[in-house]
């Protein structure tokens, strides 16, 4: 009767989730073993694991690697650093701090294509306000999203834009939590303000940074929006990542196997920067 | 001294939010402005602002139509969600079934474009693209297990003596669940509506390959603007300005639990 009443409140939440999410990832998975070109009119057909062999000498997915790792690193980098600082800064007793908080919550809600709208347009070379601002500051004007070289910093500029403000509150809302005794004690002792942070307080905060870090990295290694509106993989490919190559390989050239092929590697990539990141996590709990 | 060290640091803490506060600013000033106005060098900060740009939007093509899908796409799966999430939840918490917490995080981290490529294969067999049916259905595969999340976290933390005395009161499990638990964990049940709608209407990638004319929703319909009105900025602003509005409107509502309900999920596992 307890195990009749236990799985009544959980079962068809399960079947609803076998059917939107499971089945899926099982047919995304057989998928990826088929070669199925869907404008050919022909059916799939199994291949084994060819897709994931002609991976090796596909320069267009070593490039998107690249894209997505030094986009992701240089984000989350930014976005970890900033907003960590920031958090240290402003976590204290102040009048406002709602308002403040509120504020950091509007570019995490905001939706991404209409962020990505604006900021391309804040990039434009011409009229665009980022050049206006240097040009005012004597500096030159640069190409941001139309050139190659500095495509990938002007998007990790955007992200950091966005989701920074997630990693502050996560990580202020964990100071806030934080008793107050050790930087009392670490005060009477006579340690400055740098070795508090460094030694005491950082320790403490590093759970909430590395859970902070995970969340932003399962949404960072995957960016589709924010690239494909702002650049559509451009130019060229120079900012095309591992999900916008998969986008194309699936929606411009019809090629279901290898898209699916290339899914599974994605997947792969964000869950062992997970694990990796949950093992950091718990390395500190002896 | 002291006063003007706090004065420098009242100082730093507004120029650190002038950072978020700009870009919104910008995009709101770029709409209200006129073609003229968005084309001078350097941009005017004064201007007499018109509303053009936002009646343009609305009447031009089938704007209120895309608001009306993004709403009705967001509404459903919210509602589908909560009614299979809210019972849910609260076994997985009662019942410590801690794996299912897990897989579900897993299934976090499958790209979107995993479940984008079966799906679309099989709507497009029955032919279903472009029906409020496709896009709900993989607009749940981000709601529903969101909705889970947060509500473990809500439901774990009442305690257990609650529910105790409510069942030697006679109540039924289901009905303690129904009416004593759930209005306890009312503030958790509006963040998680609230958060799964904002998610589902800044939905992007499903819609863009699920949607066609008759459900396509704001933001592909935004997207379709940027390919037509190359230099029309202060159409695209207002065009934007209309899609961010709610979901920030709707942040003020829940900005209490917000990051809670964000990091759950993620925290334990």
């Amino acid at each position: 009767m307890e195990r009749k009443i236990k799985y009544s409140f959980t079962l068809p939440a399960l079947i609803l989730i076998g059917i939107i999410v499971a089945f899926p990832i099982t047919y995304n998975l057989f998928m990826s073993m088929n070669s199925w070109f869907v404008a050919s009119g022909k059916g799939a057909e199994w291949v084994g694991l060819k897709n994931y062999i002609n991976l090796i000498t596909d320069l267009r997915f070593w490039n998107s690697l690249k894209v997505t790792f030094l986009f992701s690193f240089g984000a989350l980098v930014a976005e970890i650093v900033i907003g960590t600082s920031l958090a240290l800064f402003l976590n204290r007793e102040f009048k406002g701090k709602s308002i403040v908080k509120l504020i950091f919550l509007f570019p995490i809600a905001a939706t991404p294509v209409a962020v990505s709208l604006i900021w391309g347009m804040m990039y434009n070379y011409d009229l665009g306000i980022i050049n206006i601002i240097l040009e005012s500051l004597g500096l030159d004007p640069l190409l941001w999203l139309a050139s190659p070289k500095m495509v990938i910093p002007a998007l990790i500029i955007t992200d950091t834009w966005q989701w920074t403000p997630l990693i502050l509150l996560i990580v202020l809302a964990n100071l806030e939590s934080l008793p107050t005794d050790p930087f009392e004690s670490a005060k009477v002792d006579g340690a400055n303000i740098l070795q508090v942070i460094w030694h005491i307080t950082l320790p403490l905060v590093k759970p909430a940074i590395v859970v902070a870090a995970m969340i932003r990295s399962i949404d960072a290694i995957k960016t589709f929006d924010m690239i494909y509106v702002m650049t559509q993989g451009g130019p060229d490919i120079a900012s095309e990542n591992l999900n916008l190559y998969i986008f194309q390989t699936g929606f411009s050239y019809f090629r279901m196997g290898a898209a699916s092929s290339l899914a599974i590697v994605l997947f792969t990539i964000v869950l062992v920067f997970n694990v990796f990141l949950a093992i950091i996590r718990n390395s500190g709990d002896k | 001294m002291k006063k003007l060290k706090q004065f420098a640091f009242y100082i730093s803490v507004i120029l650190i939010c002038l950072i978020p506060v700009f870009v919104f600013l910008w995009m709101f000033m770029t709409g209200l402005k006129t073609q003229a106005d968005n084309l001078s060098i350097p941009p005017k900060i004064i201007f007499t602002p018109t509303l053009n740009n936002f009646r343009d939007v609305f009447g031009q093509g089938n704007f209120l139509k895309y608001l009306v899908n993004s709403a009705i796409v967001a509404t459903f799966s919210v509602i589908i969600a909560l009614l299979f999430g809210l019972p849910a939840a609260y076994g997985i918490a009662k019942y410590k079934m801690k794996k299912i917490g897990l897989a579900l995080l897993v299934a976090r981290m499958v790209p979107f474009i995993s479940y984008l490529i079966p799906w679309f294969i099989v709507f497009r067999s029955l032919r279903l693209i472009d029906s409020y049916l496709a896009l709900i259905t993989t607009h749940l595969i981000i709601t529903l297990p969101f909705v889970i999340w947060i509500m473990v976290n809500f439901f774990e933390g009442i305690p257990s003596s609650l529910e105790e005395a409510a069942r030697v009161d006679g109540c039924t499990v289901f009905q303690a669940f129904t009416k004593i638990l759930l209005p306890v964990v009312r503030n958790g049940i509006f963040t998680a509506a609230v958060l799964s709608f904002i998610f589902s209407w800044n939905q992007f990638l499903f819609s863009l390959i699920l949607s066609g004319n008759e459900t396509m929703t704001v933001p592909v319909a935004v997207f379709q603007f940027i390919s037509y009105e190359e230099i029309n900025w202060g159409g695209l602003s207002a065009a934007a300005s209309v899609i961010t509005i709610p979901p920030l409107i709707m942040t003020v509502f829940i900005q209490k639990y917000m990051i809670k309900g964000l990091t759950s999920g993620a925290v334990k596992g």
